[in-house]
């Protein structure tokens, strides 16, 4: 029996209501639930039988960027149907399903074997029941994960079969290709004799089939093509086949065509290797191609599949779908957080690399919060669910990769426009070889136009040309993902790489946002510690973040603070307070002197720290000089070593801040930065970015994605620092999971790291057409004497285009440099 | 004479060739319509887009039902670069594109290596 509110199996001897015998509830909460609105929970209520709750799932489509519009009303199920043999069946399985209860509209496609269903309230498991009823059976096709299996199914058939093929061509090629050479090999009957007539004469029968079973894929692949009016790899590998196989029948059953004895030859051999060569270089491609998508799956993957929810004071169970927002989850030690949240009671450290690339596990504590499908590590917590679904970070990031893998580099739009030309200037470059060898070739020039012809047909590649930006493309957006880099599109990795400066705001970006303390300088009788406790207890009441800091910063040495008996703040000025029965003042010097604090020591330190870029406060304590305490922004642990690699990688780097000249040069000193934009207004960040485009500046520029949108929209790649479940992806065109520096240099290195890839791609792929054409050609016969085999020919085809792919896959191998340097 | 006759041969092959492939144009199918006002068309997706040309009106949304009927990996993805869209295309399930153009002209869609295409004419 099943909960029908949550979906749980139940047991005979759970909760019940009257009246619904069949139902169970595994909680009090679920019942009252049920109770308060049965109708929405009972499909076949008045049945009272085959009891199921009313879930329904909706397909997403898989696109992203379109418009959501012109969707239909109520949810769609779709579902696999199998079974169907004729278009009778379809009008049987949607009236079955138009009849059940629930269902607004069904429609049943043949040809797919899918049936779209819209549903109000009828259960999946209802609607398969229905199919099953009428004696075919359904299954539901929603899941990503699913469509992954099905998909990675599929290849793996056509890979099969490929591989048949390919043993068939062999075992059929090799002992065709040993009795296509009696002057080569011993034991062959000579030329011209009846008994090599006769077995060519079988080679002829028993390559027929290689030509139409091992390679069927060429014929169809062909003419779907040229029923397009388009023309491809298929095209040329079946007119270089089909004319070696017909030249050689030909000469065998009419030699009296062929008025010279030379002529007489056959290339069966040809036919049966070639095609052999071939389709292991298609099984060996689907092959290479299936791990340049694993970076996804491995995202796909990660996904929880249960969460345990408290509901009516019980924890329970539940499939990952039935979240809702607001939901209390528990998760224990080991266990998978599973969608996003905030922390309400209990405390652990948290495994993030998955979404962040951050390797050292996260702390976490009430209020704070949780990612969807990271790993909990050492101890238990709740944590209320914000965000479900579609919604969580990892769905979202899942659907960035996805499009992004989809999405084209420029430089691809330039090998589109040769691709689009490339395949019928084959064939032209094959037809003008076959009239030059038979004009001008020695004899027997017919023999020779044809091999020549053959030979240029099946070199040419021009899979290897359309794979060698698109599979470079997939790993590397990929590669960024698992570090914690989201790419949004082909354009923005490609652009990266081409980067000259790096303009990185300030705030929030190489620093932490938010001050700390820094400096405790005693100048009277009271002590360091004294003074800190007697500042931060007085700033305990106070709200100013200056304040917030130097309590936090008692707080970081151990210190005990006490509660201030008065408080008055003089806004912009400074605070003063009684802390255990003295009189403390805090604040700049204009307050000193008004409150009778003589404080002219503190000048000249003041203004060192000033210089440093910190802000400092003088302390009076009792009406005299106590000391000094300074708080600062203080840079992020990783901006110093993440800016000196990008100087390593020849990048100008600037900052941009609202600072005063002073502070900006105070903190760019001693990050070492190269350029310093201070004083700049939030509303000027834009254009200050134009101004270094204007000097012709690849520029980058790095910021939250909050306050300096338009910045980032104005550069050439911007990158948005994400922090925790934050991620502004909107913002900018590469984001950050983790928010530190150390992803700008790893966005940068991918970049040039991917494109580098895609160059040796295609200067591999346009260097082996460009070379391997004219020498198929024949170019070096006038002066070398030297032909290239059509066996050869075709082996070099075969192998170019898993070449490209298996070097595309080499970046799956590729590490942030930053990341190495730690390892070491 | 043998020679010339084949020459001869192999220029009409050629200038078949390129009118063929590269002057001529396929027929196109127009959209039809649907009761939510949507412009729709199925593209059946098997070693080329069936039809490869569709004809549409500018302004109203545009959907592109596309149903992959082959395990070939060539065509797993179809990319709508001028309007940012892309999919994955499993075998055997539809996949609706939608989009509304804006400016007339024509736009191609093309497989993920550029290989098959296809066009939408806006007018």
């Amino acid at each position: 029996m099943r909960d029908p509110v949550c979906e749980m199996k139940v047991g005979a001897e759970s909760l019940t209501v009257d009246g619904y015998p069949d139902v169970g509830f595994c909680s009090e909460h679920c019942r009252s639930a049920f109770t308060a609105d049965p109708g929405r929970y009972m499909v076949n209520a008045a049945a009272g039988q085959g009891v199921t709750a009313a879930v329904s799932t909706t397909k997403e489509p898989a696109l992203v960027g379109a418009p959501a519009a012109g969707s239909v009303g109520g949810d769609t199920v779709h579902l696999a149907i199998s079974g169907m043999t004729c278009s009778s069946c379809v009008a049987t399985i949607e009236k079955v399903l138009a009849g059940t209860p629930g269902v607004l509209d069904a429609r049943v496609n043949f040809a797919s074997e899918e049936a779209t269903i819209e549903v109000s309230t009828a259960s999946l498991d209802t609607l398969t029941a229905a199919v099953a009823s009428a004696g075919y059976t359904a299954r539901e096709v929603s899941d990503d994960v699913d469509a992954g299996d099905i998909e990675a199914e599929e290849r793996d058939k056509l890979y099969r079969t490929l591989i048949r093929k390919f043993w068939f061509a062999t075992i059929v090629g090799l002992p065709v290709m040993y009795f296509s050479y009696p002057e080569l090999f011993p034991g062959i009957p000579a030329k011209g004799t009846t008994a090599l007539n006769l077995i060519w004469a079988a080679m002829a029968l028993v390559t027929l089939p290689v030509m139409l079973w091992s390679g069927s894929q060429f014929y169809t692949g062909a003419w779907a093509a040229f029923k397009h009016r388009s023309a491809n790899m298929y095209t040329l590998v079946a007119t270089g086949i089909s004319a070696a196989w017909l030249y050689s029948t030909t000469a065998l059953l009419f030699p009296g065509l062929f008025p010279e004895e030379r002529l007489r030859d056959v290339f069966f051999d040809v036919t049966a290797v070639v095609t052999a060569l071939v389709v292991l270089g298609m099984a060996l491609e689907i092959r290479a191609r299936a791990k340049t998508s694993e970076a996804l799956k491995k995202l796909i993957g990660m996904q929880a599949k249960t969460a345990r929810v408290v509901r009516g004071g019980e924890e329970i169970d539940i499939p990952i779908d039935a979240v809702v927002v607001g939901d209390i989850i528990v998760v224990r030690p080991g266990e998978k957080i599973p969608v996003d949240g905030q922390v309400v009671s209990g405390a652990s450290a948290v495994d993030e690399s998955m979404v962040t690339g951050e390797p050292i596990p996260t702390e976490k504590t009430e209020g704070d919060t949780v990612i969807g499908s990271t790993i909990n590590k050492t101890g238990s917590f709740r944590f209320e669910a914000t965000r479900v679904g579609k919604d969580t970070m990892l769905s979202q990031i899942i659907q960035m990769v996805r499009d992004a893998q989809g999405s084209k580099a420029p430089i691809q739009r330039t090998v589109d426009k040769v691709a689009g030309y490339f395949v019928p200037a084959v064939m032209i470059v094959a037809v003008l070889t076959f009239m030059t060898w038979y004009t001008f070739g020695p004899s027997p020039a017919l023999l020779y136009a044809v091999i020549t012809t053959v030979t240029v047909l099946v070199i040419a590649c021009p899979c290897a040309l359309g794979l060698a930006t698109p599979t470079s493309l997939m790993v590397g957006i990929g590669k960024g993902a698992e570090n914690g880099i989201l790419i949004k599109s082909g354009d923005a990795l490609e652009t990266a790489h081409r980067i000259t400066t790096v303009v990185l705001d300030k705030t929030g970006t190489v620093t932490m946002g938010k001050p700390s303390l820094t400096d405790v300088i005693a100048l009277g009788s009271v002590d360091e510690d004294t003074l800190l406790v007697l500042a931060a207890s007085a700033e305990k009441v106070s709200e100013h973040p200056l304040g917030e800091a130097i309590v936090a910063g008692a707080k970081d040495r151990g210190l005990t603070l006490s509660e201030p008996e008065t408080f008055l703040a003089t806004p912009g000025h400074g605070i003063e307070g009684t802390v255990n029965g003295r009189m403390v003042v805090l604040g700049n010097l204009k307050y000193m002197s008004e409150k009778g604090v003589a404080a002219g020591a503190a000048e000249s330190i003041l203004e060192r720290l000033a210089d440093e870029g910190k802000t400092a406060m003088v302390i009076g304590v009792d009406g005299g000089l106590g000391g000094v305490i300074a708080v600062a922004d203080t840079i992020k642990a990783d901006s110093v070593a993440a800016i000196r690699r990008m100087h390593e990688l020849g990048l100008e780097v600037a900052m941009l801040t609202g600072d005063n000249v002073r502070t900006a040069r105070a903190i760019g000193a001693k990050v070492g930065i190269d350029r310093i934009l201070a004083e700049v207004l939030p509303e000027d960040k834009a254009s200050e970015v134009t101004k270094l485009q204007g000097e012709g500046k690849v520029v980058a520029m790095v910021g939250d994605g909050i306050n300096d949108a338009p910045a980032l929209a104005q550069s050439d790649v911007g990158l948005a620092m994400g922090t925790g479940t934050d991620v502004a992806m909107e913002s900018g065109d590469i984001t950050l999971v983790k928010g530190s520096l150390t992803g700008v240099v790893t966005a940068i290195e991918l970049s040039q790291a991917t494109m580098r890839n895609i160059h040796q791609n295609l200067v591999g792929a346009f260097a082996y057409n460009t070379l391997g054409i004219p020498i198929a050609a024949g170019v070096f016969f006038p002066f070398f004497g030297l032909l290239l085999s059509p066996l050869l020919a075709g082996a070099a085809m075969a192998f170019s285009s898993v070449t490209v792919v298996t070097n595309a896959n080499r970046l799956r191998r590729w590490q942030p440099s930053l990341v190495k340097e730690s390892a070491r | 004479m043998n020679v010339l006759l084949v020459n001869l041969g192999g220029l009409g092959l050629i200038a078949l060739i390129v009118w063929y492939f590269w002057l001529s144009s396929s027929s196109a199918a127009t959209a039809a319509v649907t009761a939510g006002g949507v412009q729709e068309t199925r593209i059946i997706v098997k070693g080329g887009y069936s039809p490869d040309t569709i004809r549409v009106e500018a302004g109203r949304p545009v959907r592109l039902i596309f149903d992959r009927q082959e395990a070939s990996p060539c065509s797993e993805r179809v990319v709508l670069d001028a309007f940012g869209l892309s999919a994955e295309l499993p075998t055997g399930n539809d996949v609706p594109i939608e989009f509304t153009p804006t400016e007339p002209g024509e736009y191609e869609f093309a497989c993920q290596m550029g290989m098959l295409r296809g066009k939408v004419i806006v007018s």
